[in-house]
C-alpha cells in the first residue's frame, strides 16, 4: 500500500471515531449548527439520552402511537426548538413569528400537519412590555397562518444582563396523515435535489439588522411556514418518492446536504448556476466574504426526490406561493460517498464542506 | 455583478483551459506558486484546478495573513483582550486561529470582550462610543490592509481618540517571496502575483524576481478568468524564453501602486528589524510596527505584553509544504498529531491551507484523478 | 489574501468628507475614499473596496483589455480548442 493511501486510510479511521468535545467551555461555534454543534449533540446529548427515536437526529421525532389491529393508530411528529435572535425585530419578521414558523417547519419536514404548539418565554428584566406585546401578536398571526394553536406555555424572568431581551422555546406536535418514510438516510443515487426558493435571506437580513457592518440593503427574512408547500409536494409525489425533507436553517443548505450525504452514504452533486440566490444576498456575501450556501434560511427547505419525478416535484413546489422560485439544484450520486460536491459556474468541481464554526466575515 | 460575472464565465474559462493545455510542452511539468491566500481561495471556491492540465500544478503560498501569524502574537493579543476594560476588535478571520494558549473564540468564551469588525474604522467607532473602555484593533494583513489601519490611526490622532490603539501585525509580501526564492530546494517555475497587495505597492517591487532569480511573475486578479489568464501568460513567458513582471490585473493595479496608501503606511508605521512567520521562521524586515510618533496608539507600548515566543513544533514541516518541496501527506505529523481540529502548523490552520484542504478533500482529489463518473473529462471538454 | 470587491460609487455619504456611498449588487455601504485622494471620482465610477476603504479606482479600459486578451488570441485559440477536442475523441 502506498504511503499516501496509508495516510488517507488513517484519516478515514479518525473521521469515524466517536466525536469528542475538546473544548473546556462552550463557544459560539457550538451553536452555529455546523460541525461543532454536531459534535456537541452527539458527544454530550446523544450519549446521555440515546434511544432509537432520537438516534437519527432528524428535525423532529416520529412517534407511532396506538397498538393492535383494532386500535387507533396515530403517527405524531414531535419537535422542539429555542429561538435566540438579536435583534428581536428585523426586516421581514421578529423572534415571535420565527419561533412559530421554525417549529412548524420542523414538523413539516417530518411530513406532518402541524397542530399544537407550546411556548416558553425567558424574559430579561427591563424588556419593554410593548415589545413583548408585539412579539405575542406576531406569534398569534404566525400561528393563525400556519393553522396551529398555542395551547400551553411558561414564563420566566431573569435578571437584567442574564438574557438578551427575550428567548422563546416552542415545542410542536403534528399529525402525519400520509404514509411517508422521510429520512435523511433515504437519499439514493439518481435522486434529484431541490430547494424551495432563494437561499440565505434570513441570515443576511439578521446580520445587517445587527448594524455591525454598516451595510444597507433591501433584504427581508424569508421566515415562513412551509407545511403548505410541503403538503403540495407530498401529494404530487406519493409512495416514498420524496426521500428527504430538511429545512435549511443554521449552517445553511451546505450543512443540511452534508448531513444527508453522510446519513445516506451517497454523494450530493450540486450545480452552482442552478442555486437561487437573490442579488442583494449575493452582494452582502461578496462584501463580507461569506458563502450563501452556509447562510441560514427560515422559510426554505431542501427536498431529495426520486430523480424520475424531479420535474413533477418542481412543478408542485412552484405551484405554491412560497415555492415560486424553487429549483432543481443537483443530483445524488454513489461516489464519493458522504460528500457534497459543487459543479461551479465556471466549470470546475469543489467539495462543499460542512460548516465549521460560525460563518465569519473575512477579509482574506 | 459587474467586473465579477464576466470573469467567471465558463466559456472563457474553457477557452483558456484549452490555451493553457496547448502551451504545455510535452513531457514537461510546471509549478506556479500563487503567493496570495485570496488566490488560493478562488482556486478552491471555483474548482479551478479542473481547468488545468496535469502538467500544471499550483503551489499554495504563504500569503494568508491569518495562517502566518505566529502563535506568540495570538497569545499576546489574547492577553491584551483579557485586561480590565479592554474591548478587542478583530476581523472574523482571526477568531478561530489558535495561539499557544487558545484562540480569540476561546478567550471570548472565558469572558473577554472580543468583537468582530468589518473595517478598522468600525473599531475606531467602537472606541468613540465607549470612552471609558480601552479599544484595541488587532491589525493583521499584508500591504493591502496596512493602509486602512494607517488611515484609521491618522483619523484617531486627528480626532483625538485616546482610548484607541492598534496591535500591529502587518506583514510584507516581498520578504516572504524572497525567503521562498532563497530556499535551496525550490521547485517553482513562476509566480502568480498578489493583485490587491500590488494595488498598493505596484509592480516595480517584483522586478528582482525576474531579474535576479529568473522567475516570471504575473500580477493577477481574483476571479477565475484572471487566474487562468495569468497561468496562460506565465506559460507564454516560459515558451518564449522571457522572464518578466507582467500585470494581468491592470484594471485595479496601476504599475506604480497607490502613492497615497504608501505614504499613509510610511507616516504611521515603521519596518521591524525582523518578524516571525508561522512555518517560515524569522524573516528580516518583513513586518510593520507602529511608528514612534504614534506610540500613543501602539498597543505594544500601551500594554505590557508577555511576548513569549511559541516555537513552531519541530516535527512540523509547513515550511517545506509552503515551498512546494513536500506534499502535505509526506509531512511526519500530517493526519496524526496535526489535524484540522488540532492544527500544529500554519498549513492546517485555515481551511484553505494546503494541509487542511488535503485532509478534508484528499479522498476526493485522489478519486478524481482516477476519473469518477467521467466528470473530469466533462469539465475539460 | 485581501478580499476586495468592485463597487459603484453612488454619491457622497454625508458626515465626513472622506466617506462615499458604494453599491455592490444592490447593497450599499459607506466606504472611506481617503486612499484615492487626488483622483477624480464621480458617481458611476467603480472602485475596489477592501475593509471599508476604496483601495483603487477601476479602469474600464483595462477591464476590457483582459477580455480582449482572450479574443485577441482569436483563430489560434479556436484551433487549440479543436485540436484538444480531436485528441479527446481518439
Amino acid at each position: 500500500m502506498s504511503t499516501e493511501q496509508q495516510v488517507l486510510d488513517r484519516i478515514e479511521r479518525a473521521r469515524r471515531r466517536r466525536p469528542v468535545v475538546r473544548e473546556e467551555r462552550i463557544t459560539l461555534a457550538h451553536g452555529s449548527g455546523g460541525r461543532a454543534t454536531q459534535t456537541l449533540v452527539q458527544a454530550v446529548f446523544l450519549d446521555a439520552f440515546r434511544n432509537p427515536l432520537l438516534e437519527p437526529l432528524e428535525d423532529g421525532a416520529t412517534l407511532r402511537l396506538g397498538a393492535g389491529e383494532e386500535g387507533v393508530r396515530v403517527n405524531l411528529a414531535f419537535t422542539t426548538d429555542s429561538y435566540v435572535v438579536s435583534p428581536l425585530f428585523f426586516p421581514g419578521g421578529d423572534i415571535g413569528d420565527l419561533a412559530v414558523n421554525g417549529t412548524v417547519n420542523d414538523l413539516a419536514m417530518c411530513g406532518a400537519r402541524p397542530r399544537y404548539l407550546s411556548a416558553g418565554f425567558i424574559l430579561e428584566e427591563g424588556l419593554p412590555v410593548e415589545d413583548l406585546r408585539r412579539i405575542a401578536a406576531s406569534m398569534a398571526a404566525a400561528a393563525a397562518a400556519a393553522e396551529v394553536e398555542i395551547v400551553t406555555g411558561d414564563t420566566k424572568v431573569v435578571q437584567r444582563g442574564r438574557a438578551d431581551g427575550c428567548y422563546i422555546t416552542t415545542t410542536g406536535v403534528g399529525i402525519i396523515e400520509r404514509p411517508v418514510t422521510l429520512s435523511s438516510a433515504a437519499a439514493r443515487p439518481g435522486d434529484a435535489v431541490l430547494v424551495s426558493g432563494p437561499i440565505g435571506a434570513h441570515g443576511a437580513a439578521v446580520m445587517l439588522a445587527r448594524g455591525d457592518f454598516d451595510i444597507e440593503a433591501a433584504i427581508v427574512s424569508d421566515t415562513a411556514p412551509l407545511h403548505g408547500v410541503v403538503a403540495g409536494l407530498l401529494d404530487a409525489l406519493p409512495g416514498g418518492r420524496v426521500r428527504t425533507l430538511r429545512d435549511a436553517t443554521r449552517g445553511g443548505v451546505a450543512t443540511v446536504l452534508n448531513e444527508v450525504a453522510a446519513a445516506s452514504n451517497v454523494a450530493v452533486v450540486l450545480e452552482e448556476a442552478a442555486i437561487p440566490v437573490r442579488p442583494e444576498v449575493t452582494g452582502v456575501c461578496e462584501l463580507l466574504g461569506l458563502d450563501p450556501l452556509y447562510v441560514a434560511c427560515e422559510g426554505r427547505f431542501v427536498a431529495v426526490v426520486d430523480g424520475d419525478h424531479a420535474t413533477r416535484a418542481l412543478d408542485a413546489l412552484r405551484a405554491h406561493p412560497l415555492g415560486e422560485q424553487a429549483a432543481i439544484i443537483g443530483t445524488v450520486a454513489p461516489e464519493p460517498a458522504a460528500m457534497v460536491l459543487l459543479r461551479t459556474a465556471v466549470g470546475g468541481t469543489r467539495v462543499v464542506e460542512i460548516l465549521v464554526g460560525d460563518p465569519l466575515p473575512r477579509i482574506c | 455583478m459587474r467586473f465579477v460575472d464576466e470573469y467567471r464565465d465558463a466559456d472563457r474559462a474553457r477557452a483558456l483551459a484549452a490555451g493553457i493545455a496547448a502551451r504545455c510542452r510535452p513531457g514537461r511539468t510546471y509549478a506556479f506558486m500563487e503567493v496570495c491566500g485570496g488566490h488560493t481561495h478562488t482556486i478552491y471556491k471555483h474548482g479551478l484546478e479542473d481547468h488545468l492540465p496535469p502538467e500544471v500544478s499550483l503551489v499554495h503560498g504563504p500569503g494568508c495573513p491569518v495562517c502566518v501569524i505566529p502563535m506568540g502574537r495570538v497569545d499576546d493579543a489574547t492577553h491584551i483582550a483579557g485586561q480590565p476594560g479592554v474591548i478587542m476588535t478583530s476581523f472574523g478571520d482571526l477568531l478561530r486561529v489558535p495561539g499557544g494558549t487558545g484562540s480569540f473564540l476561546g478567550a471570548k468564551a472565558a469572558g473577554a470582550d472580543i468583537r468582530m469588525v468589518y473595517s478598522p474604522l468600525d473599531a475606531l467607532k467602537i472606541a468613540k462610543e465607549n470612552p471609558d473602555r480601552r479599544v484595541v484593533f488587532m491589525a493583521i494583513g499584508f500591504e493591502t490592509t496596512a493602509p486602512s489601519t494607517a488611515m484609521t490611526v491618522l483619523r484617531a490622532a486627528a480626532e483625538g481618540v485616546p482610548n484607541f490603539s492598534v496591535f500591529c501585525n502587518h506583514v510584507m509580501i516581498i520578504p516572504a517571496i524572497k525567503a521562498i526564492l532563497d530556499s535551496p530546494d525550490l521547485r517553482l517555475d513562476g509566480f502568480i502575483g498578489p493583485g490587491h497587495v500590488s494595488a498598493v505597492i505596484g509592480c516595480e517591487p517584483y522586478a528582482f524576481i525576474a531579474r535576479d532569480y529568473r522567475k516570471p511573475l504575473v500580477v493577477a486578479g481574483f476571479e477565475p478568468v484572471d487566474i487562468l489568464t495569468s497561468v496562460h501568460m506565465l506559460l507564454g513567458q516560459l515558451a518564449e524564453g522571457r522572464c518578466e513582471v507582467e500585470n494581468q490585473y491592470a484594471r485595479v493595479v496601476p504599475w506604480q501602486g497607490n502613492p497615497v496608501a504608501l505614504e499613509a503606511i510610511g507616516r504611521v508605521m515603521r519596518l521591524r528589524p525582523h518578524f516571525e512567520w508561522r512555518g517560515l521562521g524569522f524573516i528580516a524586515h518583513s513586518a510593520l510596527a507602529m511608528a514612534e510618533e504614534y506610540a500613543a496608539f501602539d498597543a505594544e507600548r500601551v500594554f505590557d505584553l508577555p511576548g513569549i515566543r511559541v516555537a513552531d513544533p519541530r516535527s512540523c514541516q509547513c515550511g517545506e509544504v509552503l515551498k512546494g518541496v513536500l506534499k502535505p501527506w509526506e509531512c511526519k505529523v500530517f493526519g496524526t498529531a496535526c489535524t484540522p481540529e488540532t492544527p500544529i502548523g500554519t498549513c492546517m490552520v485555515s481551511s484553505e491551507g494546503a494541509c487542511a484542504a488535503y485532509y478534508n478533500f484528499g479522498r476526493f482529489t485522489r478519486d478524481r484523478t482516477r476519473g469518477p463518473a467521467g466528470e473530469r473529462e466533462v469539465s475539460r471538454a | 489574501m485581501c478580499l476586495g470587491i468592485p463597487g459603484e460609487l453612488v454619491g457622497p455619504a454625508g458626515g465626513h468628507d472622506d466617506l462615499a456611498l458604494v453599491e455592490v449588487s444592490g447593497v450599499r455601504r459607506r466606504v472611506n475614499i481617503g486612499l484615492l485622494e487626488g483622483q477624480e471620482l464621480n458617481p458611476g465610477d467603480w472602485v475596489l473596496v477592501h475593509v471599508g476603504f476604496a483601495l483603487s479606482k477601476i479602469s474600464e479600459d483595462e477591464a476590457q483589455a483582459v477580455l480582449a486578451y482572450l479574443e485577441g488570441l482569436g483563430q489560434p485559440y479556436e484551433d487549440e480548442i479543436d485540436a484538444l477536442r480531436a485528441s479527446d475523441i481518439t
